[in-house]
């Protein structure tokens, strides 16, 4: 990972992603070859598309229906009451307000710490930073596991566990990833829009909360879009610190769920649905950041 | 590093910074310090303890006595469910890895074709990749039923009989792979960026010369797009080792499955650290896990220089 994300003599400039989304459609006759991609990806997405549909079907069938074999593609009957059974039978808007509240967290510590420390290696010169720089990027390759279990006795030590601060302190800590990231479209903003606040006698702390900011607010979104989706997700943080049923997560919540309905596969898969249906929500609000994260990623290896 | 602290001062002036130098330098220091302080407060002195609670018997409460290599040496010589763990995470990360790189390569390049509905096929494709956690892993246990399962009707269809998936122990970490296939969006949307990089009177000039499209895919594609190729290879493998959840929620609160063939690596750690309470059992597996991880890295960049092409130079 280390050499060639270090040198920024991309195509392009980090700053300018190419927009994946951008391809001019001429109206014209398909050639042959064009035909047979157009039906296997038409396929493919039928298959990709299978599993979210097998989901909802499942979630409005009856138990009976659900035993049945051939299964069915569309339910005989529908039954939404599956949604409210479901609803009423583990406190799943608890547990809706706990994930919403983490993402919140995480959101804002990962967009506002992961760009301040970014600024820092971007934009100022000290002593030591391409030592701590490279540290960063070496941090990139220790699992997440190796930290797990001292990381655990740390906050066990200082009697955090049961509580959301093992959650919500790392949050306000950067994560190499990003900082990374934020790093490299940050040497691409061009010098001559700081230096002026610069000689006007401005710290760094204006120059990064007033330019520097408003400059990457598409970098910035990707980065929010990624962190509620990643908190939204996380299921083994909730399921190391937090045991009182009060504080479970949307993740943790399902899983117990489980337990008390067994079987009950129609329970089961609207809980999935209510779970999954946010982030599909905000997957086609926010596509565009989703993309332009990914951009950012692609675009420092270039 | 256009004003590094010695371009302000000449040489001998090193330890005394100008005023405006040192203001500089220390707000530098101030806009790291959260980073700094999270390497040291959660990444370093923790694994600093775990390496000397890995020589130990220690067990979060009281005990923690120093029992020399005990650990290692158990593990190793004494531990037949640390090696089956260590042999489902390797078989899992050496299926996975190359799998969802083709995959994502090969739907890349399809996705990067000029033809109608494109839009809308990328949306699709890229639509799982952003779903995970517990609700994926119930849909896909549903899937997976041997008989009322999507996939084994759809099997059924083309007259094979699918095997017992989740419940039979040679097709417990296939059925996790081809889980995990189903959302090579996120590496296919990486890789469709890189191509749209690609100067395109590289393939101009090629053509000109006759050279055909798998010649051109093979020449130009491919090495214009292997630093990205490289960075996903090394991300995935490292997550690869990560593996965790999938064992936990899809086999009965981490029993490890049929057989124990969905016992992963960190899975057995987490029984052994919060189940039983070994922490410094599982500290030192923690450790090992990262050696590992540690060295197929090394080899990952060593082996890179092969094949990896970095226009501009090897910087």
């Amino acid at each position: 990972m280390g050499r060639p994300a270090l040198s920024s003599t991309g195509k392009r400039k980090s700053g300018e992603p190419i927009d994946a989304y951008n391809v001019p459609v001429r109206k014209r006759r398909m050639k042959p070859r064009e035909v047979f991609l157009f039906v296997l990806l038409s396929v493919g997405s039928l298959l990709f598309l299978l599993p979210l549909w097998w989901m909802i079907s499942t979630s409005l069938k009856s138990p009976q229906e659900i035993a049945q074999y051939p299964p069915t593609f569309i339910p005989n009957e529908f039954h939404f009451e599956n949604y409210m059974h479901t609803w009423q039978a583990a406190p799943f808007t608890l547990y809706a307000f706990n994930t919403l509240m983490l993402a919140f967290f995480a959101v804002v510590g990962n967009v506002l710490m992961n760009s301040f420390i970014a600024y820092g290696f971007a934009r100022i010169a000290f002593r030591g930073k391409r030592f701590w720089f490279s540290v960063l990027l070496a941090t990139m390759m220790i699992p997440g596991f190796v930290t797990l279990i001292p990381q655990y006795v740390l906050f066990s030590k200082l009697h955090l566990v049961g509580t959301y601060y093992p959650l919500i302190i790392p949050q306000f800590l950067g994560s190499a990833f990003y900082i990374f990231m934020l790093r490299q479209f940050y040497m691409g903003i061009p010098k001559e829009l700081t230096e002026a606040a610069k000689i006007d006698g401005a710290n760094h702390l204006y120059i990064w909360a007033r330019i520097v900011i408003p400059l990457s607010k598409p970098a910035l979104a990707a980065i929010a879009v990624f962190a509620f989706n990643g908190a939204w997700n996380d299921f083994l943080g909730p399921l190391l610190y937090v045991n009182d049923e009060v504080l479970y997560t949307l993740q943790i919540g399902l899983q117990s769920f489980r337990g008390s309905v067994q079987t009950q596969w129609n329970y089961l898969m609207a809980g999935s649905v209510i779970v999954l249906l946010p982030v599909i929500i905000l997957f086609f609000l926010f596509q565009k950041y989703f993309i332009e994260g990914m951009n950012l990623t692609a675009g420092t290896k270039g | 590093m256009k004003t590094t602290a010695q371009a302000r001062a000449p040489k001998h002036a090193r330890k005394k910074l100008s005023k405006l130098a040192r203001r500089e330098e220390l707000q530098g220091y101030l806009f790291i310090l959260p980073w700094l302080i999270g390497l040291f407060g959660i990444t370093l002195f923790p694994m600093l303890f775990s390496l000397y609670g890995s020589f130990t018997d220690y067990d979060v409460t009281s005990r923690m006595n120093f029992i020399g290599i005990d650990n290692y040496a158990r593990m190793f010589a004494d531990d037949p469910l640390f090696w089956k763990s260590l042999y489902n995470t390797l078989y899992y990360v050496a299926l996975m890895v190359p799998l969802t790189t083709i995959g994502s390569v090969l739907l890349a390049l399809m996705l990067n074709e000029k033809i109608a509905g494109m839009r809308v096929f990328r949306t699709i494709y890229y639509l799982p990749a952003v779903l995970s956690g517990v609700g994926v892993y119930f849909l896909w246990i549903q899937l997976l039923n041997p008989s009322t399962g999507l996939i084994n009707t759809m099997l059924g269809w083309a007259g094979i009989p699918g095997p017992a998936w989740l419940s039979d122990p040679m097709w417990t970490k296939p059925a996790i792979i081809m889980m995990k296939l189903w959302s090579v969006g996120g590496g296919m949307l990486l890789y469709l960026a890189s191509l749209q990089g690609v100067p395109s009177q590289l393939y101009e000039s090629a053509k000109l010369d006759g050279a055909s499209a798998f010649r051109r895919f093979w020449h130009i594609t491919l090495p214009m797009i292997s630093p990205v190729i490289f960075f996903d290879v090394v991300t995935s493998f490292i997550g690869g080792f990560q593996i965790f959840q999938e064992g936990y929620v899809m086999t009965d609160s981490g029993n490890g499955g049929p057989m124990g063939s969905l016992l992963f690596y960190n899975l057995y750690m987490w029984n052994q650290a919060f189940g039983l309470f070994n922490m410094g059992y599982a500290m030192a597996m923690a450790w090992v896990l990262f050696v590992i991880v540690l060295v197929l890295t090394l080899i990952n960049l060593r082996m890179s220089k092969r094949w990896v092409y970095y226009e501009g130079g090897d910087d």
